[in-house]
This record gives C-alpha cells, sequence and structure tokens, in this order.
C-alpha cells in the first residue's frame, strides 16, 4: 500500500454526541481544503454522500456508547481502522449523556418519551475506550480545531501529537490571565482540567468549567477544600464535577465524595 | 406501475443520524418516513436538580451547529421566569451573537451542504475541485460568522460567555472592530452567495404551508416576538403548549410536533422571511427581489436562496449593532432565584427553538422541556416527500434517492437536535 504512495483513507464516525467535534473539523476554513488534498475522504456523512468501503487508515470517533446497537458497531469501526482516535468528552468520557450513570436510566427515559418501550437505550453512556482500544484520546467539550489539525498533521507523518497534558492554569499564565480563583475568589477547575483550549473562561472573568476532563494526575480534593472554602456547599461540588465529563474517573471519584 | 421502495439509510449531509423511507404502489407515493434513530440523550431528564444558572452551558451541547440558538432559548426562558428583564447593549449584543450564529450556520448549509446537490456533487470537498472559488468564498463567509460568536462567545462551539442575565464579559468597542472589517467583507461576499444560489436550477414545486416564525414589532426576528402564523396565529411563548402539541411515534427518537387540530406546520427560513419580508434591511429586501423572490417564497428548494438572504441581512445587522454598540455599565443583569416558570422562544437558523422550565425557590429546575425545530418540522418534511416525489417517479432508483435526499436537506434538519425531544407530560404543577 505504501509503495504506490496512496493517499491515507480517513473515516469518521459518529455516536451519541452533538455533532461539534466532527464540525471543528468543517470550521477549519483556512486548512479544511488542504486536510481534504492530504487524505481521502472515505467516511463523513456529516459532510459527504460519497462511501468508500474497506479499511481505514485513520478513524475519528466522535460520541459516546449507549445502545446495544452501538456498542456492536464500534468493535467493527475498530476491525476496520488501522488507527482510531477519539475526538471530545463524549468520545473520551461518556459526555453530558453520562449523567444517566447516576441515575435511573428507565426514569430519564419515561420522563423524555411518551412510549419509552419505543426506545432501545444502554443504562450507562461510556467512552470508547471502554469498549475497543484506543489510539489516542483528544480531549474537549468541543475539542480545539487547532489541536485537531494537530492530531492529524501528527497521524500524517506518523509522529505522536503535541498536546500538552498539563492544567489549565498554565495556561492561564502563558496567556497572562490574572488567576480569578486568587484574584476574585471565583471558583475555578482550572487547576484539576486538562490544558488544550487556551484557558478561555478566565480569560472571560469566569472559573473553568472542566469541559476539557481531568489532566493528568489531578488533585480534586485539594482543590474542592478550596472551592468549599469560597463558599460552594456539597451539592454544587457534586454539580461541579459532574457535566461534560462526569464519568470520567478523577472527576466521577472526587463528585461521589460529596453526595451519592 | 411496479411498486418500489427507496430506501436511505442513512442520510448524509445533514447533522444527527436518520433515514428515510419512501413508498410507491401503482404510481403514487403511498406513505413516506423519515426516522430518527440518532441516540437519545434526555437532556430534559438530566436538566432536572441542575441550577437555573447552568441551563445555558448544559443545553448548548445539544447542538454542536447552534449552541448559541440554545443559549438564547434558555436564557430568555430563565430571565422571564425570574422576572428579569435585559435591554439596551446587552440586549444588542445578543443580537450581535446571534447573527454569528446565523452567518456560520446557514454558510455550512448552503455551500458544504445543500449546494452540492444542485450541483451535483457527493459534497462540497468534491464540489471545491471544479467550484474551488465558490467553495473558498463560502469558507471565508462563514469564518466571519464565527469570528463573531469567537469574539463574544468565546470560542465558535459551545461558546462560554453567555449566562443568565447578560455575559460574564463584554466587548469593548476596540474588541469589535477587526470584527467589522471582516464583516464588510463578508456583506460583500453574502450579496455574491445570493446572486451564486438564485442561479441554481430549482424543481417547481410549492405547498400551501402553515409558515410559524416569531414576529418582532420592528425587527427581523431572533430573540423576541411573538408567534405567528400565516392563518392567524398571533400568540407570546408562554401559550405555545396551549397551541402546539407533540406525539411519539415509533421509528423516531424525536418527537413530532403538530398544531392541535391543524396538521403539520413549518419553522425555519421560509416560515421567517415570508412572515418577515418588511422587517429585512433595504439591502437585504432588493437582494431578494433581484433573486427572484416574491414578497413570500413556497418553494423549499428555493430555501437555499432565503438562507443567503439572511445570511446578507445578518452580515448588515451585525455591522449595524458594532456601529451602534457602547459598552454597558455591568455585563450582567442582577438576578436573584425564586420559585416560578418561564417560557421563551429564539429563532434558531434552522426556525422556532422553544424552552420551557419550572424553577423551585433557590433556582433548581424542576422541570425543563426543549421543542426544537427539526421535530417541529419533520411532519413537514414528511409531507413534502409525500406529495413531490410522485412528480419524479421516472427518474431511475439512485436519481430518485438523490431527490429525495435533497427534498429532506432543504429543511437543514439537525437531527442531533431533535432526537432528545419529548414531551413532559406529568409535574405540571
Amino acid at each position: 500500500m505504501a509503495a504506490n504512495r496512496k493517499k491515507p483513507r480517513l473515516g469518521v464516525w459518529k455516536f451519541a454526541s452533538c455533532d461539534g467535534c466532527q464540525l471543528t473539523l468543517l470550521d477549519c476554513e483556512d486548512d479544511l481544503l488542504a486536510v481534504a488534498g492530504a487524505v481521502d475522504i472515505a467516511y463523513f456523512p456529516e459532510a459527504t454522500r460519497a462511501e468508500i468501503s474497506g479499511r481505514y487508515d485513520l478513524s475519528l470517533v466522535e460520541g459516546s456508547i449507549t445502545t446495544p446497537h452501538d456498542a456492536e458497531r464500534i468493535h467493527a469501526i475498530r476491525r476496520r481502522s488501522r488507527k482510531l482516535i477519539t475526538i471530545g468528552a463524549c468520545a473520551t468520557a461518556g459526555g453530558i449523556q453520562a449523567l444517566r450513570n447516576f441515575a435511573d436510566v428507565q426514569a430519564y427515559t419515561s420522563v423524555v418519551y411518551a412510549r419509552p418501550d419505543y426506545i432501545e437505550t444502554l443504562a450507562t453512556s461510556t467512552a470508547i475506550a471502554d469498549h475497543v482500544p484506543v489510539d489516542f484520546e483528544l480531549r474537549g467539550c468541543p475539542i480545539s480545531g487547532r489541536q485537531l489539525i494537530e492530531v492529524i498533521a501528527a497521524f500524517l507523518v506518523g509522529r505522536r501529537p503535541v498536546t500538552p497534558a498539563h492544567s489549565v492554569c498554565v495556561e492561564c499564565k502563558l496567556r497572562g490571565t490574572v488567576c480569578v480563583m486568587v484574584a476574585h475568589g471565583t471558583p475555578c477547575l482550572g487547576p484539576v482540567t486538562h490544558a488544550g483550549c487556551g484557558a478561555i473562561c478566565p480569560a472571560y472573568n469566569r472559573g473553568c468549567y472542566g469541559c476539557y476532563g481531568p489532566m493528568e494526575s489531578p488533585n480534586p480534593v485539594s482543590l474542592s477544600h478550596g472551592l468549599a472554602a469560597l463558599g460552594m456547599d456539597a451539592r454544587a461540588l457534586q454539580r461541579v464535577y459532574r457535566t461534560f465529563n462526569a464519568n470520567a474517573p478523577a472527576f466521577r471519584d472526587e463528585s461521589a465524595r460529596h453526595g451519592k | 406501475m411496479a411498486s418500489r421502495t427507496i430506501k436511505v439509510n442513512y442520510l448524509a449531509r445533514v447533522e444527527g443520524e436518520s433515514g428515510l423511507k419512501v413508498v410507491v404502489r401503482d404510481g403514487k407515493v403511498r406513505s413516506a418516513e423519515l426516522s430518527i434513530f440518532e441516540p437519545p440523550r434526555f437532556f430534559e431528564a438530566l436538566l432536572r436538580g441542575r441550577a437555573f444558572t447552568e441551563a445555558p452551558d448544559i443545553t448548548a451541547r445539544i447542538c454542536g451547529i447552534c449552541p448559541v440558538a440554545y443559549q438564547m432559548s434558555a436564557v430568555h426562558a430563565m430571565e422571564n421566569a425570574l422576572g428579569v428583564a435585559v435591554g439596551g447593549p446587552l440586549r444588542e449584543l445578543r443580537r450581535l451573537l446571534y447573527c454569528g450564529e446565523w452567518i456560520e450556520s446557514h454558510t455550512l448549509h448552503i455551500y458544504m451542504l445543500h449546494a452540492p446537490d444542485f450541483l451535483g456533487y457527493a459534497g462540497a470537498i468534491d464540489m471545491a475541485r471544479e467550484h474551488g472559488d465558490a467553495v473558498r468564498r463560502g469558507l471565508e463567509l462563514k469564518k466571519a460568522g464565527n469570528a463573531i460568536v469567537a469574539c463574544l462567545g468565546g470560542r465558535e462551539i459551545h461558546p462560554i460567555n453567555v449566562r443568565v442575565g447578560g455575559f460574564y464579559r463584554v466587548p469593548s468597542r476596540r474588541d469589535l472592530a477587526p470584527l467589522a472589517e471582516h464583516l464588510e467583507r463578508a456583506r460583500d461576499l453574502a450579496l455574491d452567495t445570493v446572486r451564486w444560489v438564485a442561479g441554481f436550477d430549482f424543481p417547481d414545486r410549492a405547498r400551501d404551508y402553515v409558515f410559524v416564525a416569531l414576529r418582532h414589532a420592528r425587527e427581523y426576528p431572533f430573540n423576541e416576538g411573538h408567534i405567528v402564523s400565516n392563518r392567524g396565529l398571533d400568540i407570546p411563548a408562554s401559550a405555545y403548549d396551549a397551541h402546539f402539541e407533540e406525539s411519539h411515534v415509533t421509528r423516531s427518537t424525536a418527537l413530532h410536533s403538530q398544531l392541535r387540530g391543524g396538521g403539520s406546520y413549518l419553522v425555519g427560513p421560509l416560515a421567517r422571511y415570508s412572515l418577515n419580508f418588511d422587517r429585512l434591511s433595504p439591502l437585504a429586501q432588493a437582494a431578494a427581489r433581484d433573486a427572484g423572490l416574491g414578497a413570500t417564497c413556497t418553494n423549499p428548494y428555493q430555501s437555499i436562496v432565503v438562507r443567503a438572504v439572511e445570511v446578507l441581512y445578518a452580515c448588515d445587522e451585525a455591522l449595524r449593532v458594532i456601529a451602534a454598540y457602547e459598552p454597558p455599565d455591568q455585563p450582567v443583569a442582577i438576578v436573584a432565584p425564586r420559585a416560578g416558570t418561564g417560557q421563551a422562544a429564539t429563532e434558531a437558523p434552522r426556525g422556532l427553538l422553544y424552552h420551557s422550565y419550572r424553577l423551585e425557590a433557590d433556582g433548581t429546575i424542576a422541570d425543563a422541556r426543549i421543542v426544537p425545530p427539526t421535530s417541529q418540522n419533520q411532519p413537514s418534511i414528511e409531507a413534502d416527500l409525500a406529495s413531490y416525489i410522485d412528480g419524479f417517479l421516472d427518474l431511475p432508483d439512485e436519481a430518485l434517492r438523490h431527490r429525495c435526499e435533497q427534498t429532506v436537506r432543504n429543511y437543514d434538519p439537525c437531527i442531533s437536535c431533535a432526537a432528545h425531544f419529548l414531551r413532559l407530560d406529568m409535574d405540571r404543577g
């Protein structure tokens, strides 16, 4: 295959999600045509009807596993993919829909649907890596376009993507943003949250709300002491870790310390 | 004629997962069904027990294509529940943010999702090989919309700067200056876009639609106005439930909306335009006339032209807001929790988006209900398929399948949005 220098074949797959992470690729207005020139887009239904069957050199997977059918479908995609990269909080941690993992999914279904018997769903929303081996996970709700281009570029030359695993705090320092927690007493998840967004929220005078999920080796117990000192009660502390990455182990465990 | 079944198992170039099935017997369309198999994500259920302040960030995640619409409907519904009025520059900034989303979302649909149907390509990437200039124009125009959302919202998808009562940080006049420069150019591109799509070949089809959209005393509608129709409906959002109802059909994880006792209706660009032509800027009205549109449009295949006119309007309106902008003293109005209910409807790019909340005294969400545009349009999409496809039955299967897909894409359906919606028929206390 390498002999005739065929362009690598790209597949973009969707599971339970809002489509925002796939859209991030179409939002890379300056780079989109260059990316499209470097790969063969073999499957990307949000963008094209064309479909090339067979194997994929790179599969980008958006969304979480929430139905029995999807739990099978991801295995078929894995088998046909040389490299499989998950994009976004749903695919890497189960997404906002993983709040069902802390509740009774039957009750959820009957709140939303008049005929719960028409709905087929799993009791949990889980990350792709809980089902199949994943070659790389790109964080964020949504992912960063800059990081997505880096991941694709790195794949094309066969190197590891450069996506720092430190906290959002480092990004605030790089950006020159004054610490909102220290200077204004604003609760902020920056100290435990994975970098990548560019520390947007503190630059807009609000605390980080953790949409990139936990950093490597976070210390949320310590942060929770600080947040409690700023006036957050147990219920607020539980909620602050239970949003878009609620099922990421570090956030899940910390939220459980503050209530069932 | 023999019987034929046209199936599209996975509809491309829409946001989300759906398929369609048209059954033909003896030369007539017997049934047309759009099925939505987007997995349910249960937003109304998971909002229960959350703080009212969290609704804008959580509901944004219903749709990565139109998060601003979800944030706007959420904040207005909450403000109605809490008795808060947001006016002056904060109100204008919300309009500006919505302009950005309309430009971004409509341009995505015009250039990347819908134009390939008219020009005979599988997608915009293929189309770029022979229509490179057009695709590049589309990308630049789309970028102008994204630039507004990124400046005002912090980022393009799931903006972080919207809150109940206003914003976390408001821009200075200097922050907005580069946007104005970008938008001057975008307005020219939008005018070129109207002319470009006006030259497409449109099937000559029309139905006597019931159009439903917001209407405001002075403005083309984004955030505010009464819900009106071309059949005399004229109600505030708080009366929505008395006039519309949803039902759950087996083939869909989205609910179907109907007028109570009145059948299907249409929301979105065609309805907005036809009910509000007189509220468009003079430039947008003139461009619409030049493109061959009247003051109303009932051919859904021309929705691509109407979208282009709305992009032009949004560029014009964004420039007006920026030129008149004076920063407010405070980025946010004072908001205090209390028990209550609040409803709001705003105009998502795809049409009317209704939110309703019931709050407890401490601001905890007790009930949430959301009706997105695509579940309102789903019966209308099926009615279009059933009534238009008859005239295309002499086409071979592949061409007919393509025509069916195009007919669905007329609506720019957002399946991700449509799939979480529900009828909440309990706890209405």
